[in-house]
């Protein structure tokens, strides 16, 4: 599903090179549950980030599905997030002056789709991740677990295959934070490919498949060999 | 994304930021509103005055006593009165070849009796031309009578709410009235007709001119109204008259004449002048809403930063963002218009009842015009803004800490 191949991202601080990703080579298939772990400044948010479609590298190969993304435009790149990448977090990002619901129902606006259908698919959701009754809340009236549980609705609404969390319990209580981390793994065993980044090594003990970085390189890969680790491919 | 999302969404901002789309609003609406306002009084000055004048046929003069002097500079310092225009000249203008009819007109206000019921009317002393010349009618009777001007016989042709308010419904052809110390018989009564040329037509009476010499006891007309053969030989008339008039005055042609041209290019001139400061007006006040609306939409953008970063983030593209900016100013600019517009339709259906002689109305490409700039303005302002925010960088923008 998603081929690394020498991936550097360098970022200029001053006239100082700081290599947040530097070589990297992956290998990820679907249905992967994979955490991320490292030193802070180690590159674990430029990896998402690039992955995600949202940072682009300075150099090596990134194909996602088979499509090599570094020559994709603009538009083809933001259909993509739209359509196959969720994203979720550490500080939720929800729009202040929409309701959950709304935040929920945001992709779908953007990508056109019909008021009844968004409607059926929104509600649907809210009771997934237990929400119904908070539906008509602005962010401000909801608690931490409550945000980042809207969050995950807007990140999973359009049914997308990659699903990325960058600390996701980073600003929740261990209580919440574990119903987050057990709706991430639900959502992975009907088969979304779940990439964790966490400073919690419980948390990242929990996924099948560990990534260990250290200044922008991958030091360790556990268990290495991803395929193996495909339980629905 | 649907529009009606795109507006929904764009709605919500709006109300979000109450205050400040306020100010936009009313910016862009006095904008306009000056527009239409200013356009909606100068069209109906205009068509009050042309409504005026298009009575006074264009192939007929004006002559006033004293010289306008319409080159500029101090008039002569004499302190002395202006020449009377007498009776002999409006004869001799007669005479002249090419002069159709000739009006003489002497206005006064006297108190005018029947019975025991009085009132105060304006009189005109004048001749049978003056009918001609403005085309009134009688409903009752006859018109004043075709005789020399000199002769100052007692009739009186009186208007429709003189006849109303002195005699009722009594008959009122045949009857004597008076006005001041003298006796007038009423030989007609005039058709209905509004007001003209700042006469009443209704609340008048006519007499012969020589009689108003008497009643007034005053020898000068107050004007002379003169009808050509034709508009064409209007501007050789002015010349023969003015050079009649200098015969006659020893040397110095002491009166102005008026043509309905000239009086409406006088005020073409003026609604120029009117249009340069609708312009002005409008220029200004849309050049303030624009740049309220390039700050606004600045700060919008930038407080607005992380959400653009999570729009971009759940699929939204460059050209999305610039969508969304760009129409939150389009749906700004059309609401202020609507409200400019409603407030300029108050104002001038106030002065409508206010006025109710005068009609003002918008003219549609004013409407039009206006809120074609108001459109371009917001548009304009907010390109910049708009392009910023579908520039910025996801990542970056995602970690603004505005939100
Ligand atoms: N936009 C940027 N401009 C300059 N340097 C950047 C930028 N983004 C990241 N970096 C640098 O790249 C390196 C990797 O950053 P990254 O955010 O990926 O680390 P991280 O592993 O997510 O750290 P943390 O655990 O603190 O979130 C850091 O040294 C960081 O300073
Ligand atoms: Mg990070």
């Amino acid at each position: 599903m998603i081929e690394l191949n020498q991936l550097c991202r360098t970022f200029m601080l001053g006239d100082q090179a700081v290599h947040a990703l530097d070589n990297i080579s992956l290998s990820i298939s679907p249905g992967e549950y994979i955490s991320v772990m490292g030193p802070s400044g180690s590159g674990k948010s430029t990896l998402l980030n690039v992955l995600g479609l949202l940072d682009v590298p300075d150099s090596g190969q990134y194909r996602l599905n088979g499509t090599d993304t570094t020559a994709l435009s603009d538009n083809a790149r933001a259909r993509y997030r739209r359509e196959h990448i969720g994203f979720v977090f550490q500080s939720y990002h929800l729009v202040p002056r929409l309701t959950a619901r709304e935040n929920i129902e945001l992709p779908l606006v953007l990508a056109g789709v019909a008021p009844a259908e968004r409607k059926r698919k929104v509600t649907a959701i809210l009771a997934q991740l237990s929400l119904t009754e908070r539906a008509d809340h602005l962010p401000n009236q909801l608690s931490g677990g409550q945000r980042q549980r809207v969050a995950i609705g807007r990140a999973i609404v359009m049914q997308p295959r990659l699903l990325l969390a960058d600390e996701p319990t980073g600003n929740l209580d261990s209580q919440s934070g574990s119903d987050v981390v057990n709706i991430l793994e639900q959502l992975n065993r009907q088969g979304i490919t779940l990439l964790v980044v966490t400073h919690d090594s419980a948390l990242g003990q929990r996924a099948r498949r560990h990534i260990r970085m250290v200044d922008g390189r991958v030091v360790a890969d556990q268990p290495p060999g991803s395929a193996a680790q495909a339980s629905h491919a | 994304m649907r529009s009606a999302d795109l507006l929904h969404f764009n709605l919500q901002v709006l109300l979000r930021h109450r205050f400040r789309s306020l100010m936009i609003l009313l910016a862009l609406a006095i904008g306009v509103a000056a527009v239409n306002l200013l356009t909606g009084l100068g069209e109906g000055a205009r068509a009050y005055v042309l409504s005026q004048f298009s009575l006074l046929g264009n192939n007929t003069l004006i002559m006033l006593p004293g010289k306008k002097e319409t080159s500029g500079g101090m008039p002569p310092l004499t302190g002395e009165s202006p020449r009377d225009i007498t009776l002999d000249d409006a004869a001799a203008i007669a005479r002249l070849p090419g002069v159709t009819a000739v009006a003489p007109m002497l206005v006064g206000i006297s108190e005018v009796r029947f019975n025991a019921r009085a009132r105060d009317v304006v009189i005109a002393g004048t001749s049978s031309d003056y009918f001609r010349i403005r085309q009134l009618s009688v409903q009752q009777g006859q018109p004043l009578p075709t005789v020399a001007l000199d002769t100052a016989s007692p009739v009186a042709v009186i208007g429709s709410t003189v006849k109303r308010e002195l005699f009722g419904n009594a008959p009122a052809l045949g009857q004597w009235l008076k006005a001041g110390d003298r006796r007038f018989r009423v030989i007609g009564i005039l058709d209905s007709k509004g007001q003209a040329m700042g006469m009443d037509m209704n609340d008048i009476i006519l007499i012969p001119v020589a009689s108003a010499q008497v009643l007034f006891n005053q020898p000068g007309l107050f004007r002379v109204l003169i009808e050509s053969d034709s508009s064409a030989a209007i501007p050789a008339l002015k010349q023969q008259l003015v050079q009649l008039m200098q015969r006659r005055q020893d040397g110095v042609a002491d009166i102005t004449l008026v043509s309905q041209d000239a009086i409406l290019s006088a005020f073409g001139n003026i609604l120029t002048t009117l249009n340069l400061a609708v312009t002005g007006i409008a220029a200004i006040s849309l050049l303030v809403a624009g740049i309220l609306i390039m700050n606004v939409t600045l700060i919008s953008v930038s407080q607005r930063t992380a959400e653009i970063g999570l729009l971009k983030a759940i699929g939204a593209a460059n050209s999305d963002i610039q969508t969304l900016f760009l129409s939150e100013a389009l749906l700004m600019a059309l609401l202020g218009a609507g409200a400019g517009m409603l407030l300029s339709e108050l104002g001038l259906l106030a002065m409508r009842l206010r006025f109710t002689d005068l009609a003002f109305h918008t003219p549609w490409w004013a409407r039009l015009l206006a809120l074609g700039i108001a459109v371009a303005t917001s548009l304009l302002f907010a390109w910049g803004p708009a392009r910023r925010a579908a520039r910025l960088s996801p990542i970056s923008a995602l970690q603004s800490r505005a939100n």
